[in-house]
């Protein structure tokens, strides 16, 4: 295992792009854990008077004289002729941007409560806000919003994957291991998921369960769903693995010496299909983090006022709407980042695990 | 070799039944009945819905209620969809065209565009354009079908001051004067109307059909028959396309079925977004309503459309591989 493991990181630094998307996970998922403390806002602290207010001008230069640290300018608004709010800087009076500045009062992790955030403006007044991505309709802060949305896109992954892995090693582990008639009604089973294209029976699925859930109910719904809907591709492979492993010498001489079925399964030939379950989880993690962003744009996942990258890019949906606020756009681009980066990642995994190169 | 094609797709149809029956039982356990609309709504008499119940039997339990809803498919009947006021398989008809027009101009499109690039990239393999093209499939392979789909709309929308992407329609499958235009006017009005969601579908499913085509000629042109044939001097013309992509080209057509379902589900997704009234905007008005046999329905005829799918895949590889006829 050590051996593998240092030939896989040797391999790796071959792929810049695995370098790249390792950056951005890593980048990604600190954000994901100091969400409180990095995100200037509250996820759900909002003042319609900045009802979608184009990202905030950071200024160096005030009255053409340098200032460190930056200022920014308070939004004022007038309407144009199509009654769309029309905003502008008020410079006469410029606000300090500081870091660790007192702020909102949230839980860290939940539990820590705290009062003092990353960034944010001097004294966190309430008619001069800060906002990194813009604001959305009733004058939420965006990039706290995507912040504290990636606690979902971003976990939601990893739990899909370790729930489809334990059925998948389950089923497809008896299934190679016993062959014969388990190993065929298993199979057929299993390929029963795979007849249908997967978005309707995730929405067929979905359909079973009232469309207005908590959104840490649909949270856990989703994860279920897609694991249930990605759990049969994975047993397919295990199996075929399996099923070679299992006619090798070192099975024979467990059978041999007493061990038990489940025993042989579990402690000897799943632990040989595990740099293929490594490469193909990287791989399938996107498939969570879509699934749950398709399933939220289109209303049935998780709900306002609680953020996800999918439900924060909903707003996306309405045509004029991306016209006049091109910011709301924004959190497709985390999306397509961190989807990118898993990809990047899981493609050099599968170079490296390769034992022909 | 056509009985094993016959024997293999007759074995889809238990396992068809099977999700349908998952479903089913998953709907059921739904809180809350497809008659609720009825029952409060005062115009429908108490014996009205009494008759509805019995005919679909829903006082009985979920298994029996399936085991009708069988009976009812081996006449055809898929049932009766409550929210649309008509028969599921009226429904289903009235939009699965729209799906396939979709799906298939897509397929087209892709198949166009990226068999010719993979092949390019093979033959140049290292160059600048392969460069380039891999770096391209690298995003656009990452690239979520529903954001371009939102990008494209934000694009065409700014840019509609520019006269040919003016006309580029960003919602629906027809203008709302269709049907005072003429044949050739309806005909230019569809092609207007599928060019964003097909323009989607393509990009999406491009990158990767093109990295494997890039992979597979790469594969055959190591080959040994490939050095004897150009030792012998053939041009490289027909090294190229006579040998090594007729054998690269197989493999492709199997993974033609696998990508279909993708194929299917992206196109549901961009239904919903673009209001293309196809079967996923359809799917996802019967799930929002609790439509019991449309639900059901779609499943089918998504399923169908699958088997169909690896159906055509199994017999062009019939056609394109003479060592599958035997």
């Amino acid at each position: 295992m050590m051996l593998f493991e240092t030939r896989l990181l040797k391999k790796l630094k071959k792929h810049p792009l695995a370098i790249i998307g390792i950056v951005i996970l890593c980048f990604f998922y600190l954000i994901m854990i100091f969400a409180e403390f990095i995100a200037p806002y509250d996820f759900d602290n909002g003042k319609r008077d900045y009802s979608y207010a184009p990202p905030t001008k950071i200024h160096f230069f005030h009255e053409n004289k340098f200032t460190f640290p930056p200022v920014i300018y308070p939004y004022s608004y007038t309407f144009n002729q199509y009654a769309e709010r029309i905003y502008l800087e008020d410079i006469s009076k410029p606000y300090k941007l500081s870091i660790f500045t007192k702020g909102d009062r949230v839980k860290l992790f939940g539990i820590i409560p705290i009062n003092r955030h990353l960034f944010g403006v001097k004294g966190n007044p309430d008619n001069c806000r800060l906002y990194l991505l813009g604001s959305d309709a009733v004058g939420r802060d965006l990039f706290s919003r995507i912040v504290y949305g990636s606690r979902v896109s971003l976990t939601i992954g990893f739990l899909g994957v370790a729930i489809t892995f334990l059925l998948g090693f389950l089923v497809g582990g008896i299934s190679g291991y016993y062959g014969g008639k388990i190993d065929s009604v298993l199979m057929r089973f299993a390929e029963c998921f795979m007849l249908v294209p997967s978005f309707f029976l995730l929405l067929a699925l979905r359909s079973a369960f009232p469309p207005k859930l908590s959104s840490i109910q649909v949270y856990f719904l989703i994860i279920i769903i897609l694991s249930f809907i990605e759990w049969a591709g994975f047993a397919r492979i295990i199996r075929g693995m399996s099923l070679t492993i299992t006619k090798q010498d070192f099975v024979k001489a467990a059978k041999s010496i007493g061990a038990s079925d489940l025993r042989i399964i579990i402690l000897h030939i799943l632990p040989q299909t595990l740099s293929y379950a490594i490469v193909a989880a990287t791989l399938s993690i996107p498939h969570y983090i879509l699934g749950e962003s398709a399933l939220s744009l289109i209303g049935l996942g998780i709900q306002e006022p609680q953020a996800s990258w999918g439900n924060l890019l909903s707003v996306a949906m309405n045509v004029s709407d991306i016209q006049y606020h091109p910011w709301i756009l924004i959190p497709g681009i985390f999306i397509f980042l961190t989807v990118m980066a898993f990809n990047f990642l899981g493609d050099a995994l599968r170079d490296a695990a390769d034992p022909n190169k | 070799m056509r009985d094993d094609l016959i024997r293999r797709t007759l074995l889809l149809v238990p396992q068809l039944l099977i999700v349908t029956f998952i479903t089913f039982l998953f709907i059921n356990l739904a809180p809350g009945d497809i008659l609720a609309k009825y029952r409060f709504d005062p115009r429908i008499s108490q014996e009205s819905i009494k008759k509805l119940e019995q005919k679909y039997h829903f006082d009985k339990p979920a298994i029996v209620q399936y085991g009708y809803w069988l009976i009812r498919l081996c006449h055809f009947d898929l049932g009766y969809s409550f929210s649309r006021e008509a028969d599921v398989t009226t429904v289903i008809s009235e939009r699965i065209g729209n799906t396939l027009l979709m799906s298939s101009f897509a397929i087209l499109f892709t198949w166009l565009i990226a068999l010719p690039l993979g092949i390019f990239a093979a033959v140049k393999q290292y160059s600048w354009g392969d460069r380039i093209l891999s770096l391209i499939s690298y995003f656009g392979m990452s690239l979520p079908g529903f954001f371009l789909a939102l990008l494209l709309m934000f694009f065409i929308y700014s840019f509609s001051n520019i006269p040919f992407l003016g006309a580029i329609p960003i919602g629906g499958m027809v203008s709302p004067n269709h049907d005072q235009l003429s044949l050739i006017g309806k005909i230019c009005d569809y092609a207007l109307h599928l060019i964003l969601p097909v323009l989607v579908l393509t990009a999406t499913a491009l990158a990767g059909l093109q990295r494997i085509t890039r992979g597979n000629m790469l594969e055959e042109l190591r080959k040994q028959y490939i050095v004897t044939a150009r030792a012998k001097g053939l041009p490289e013309n027909q090294v190229i396309y006579k040998h090594a992509l007729k054998n690269a080209i197989n493999p492709l057509i199997t993974l033609f079925g696998f990508s279909l379902s993708e194929l299917l589900s992206g196109a549901a997704l961009l239904e919903i977004i673009i209001n293309w009234p196809g079967l996923g905007s359809l799917m996802l008005e019967a799930v929002r309503s609790q439509d019991t046999f449309l639900v059901m329905g779609i499943m089918l005829m998504g399923g169908i459309m699958l088997i169909i799918g690896n159906l055509i895949a199994d017999l062009l590889l019939v056609i394109v591989d003479p060592r599958v006829r035997s």
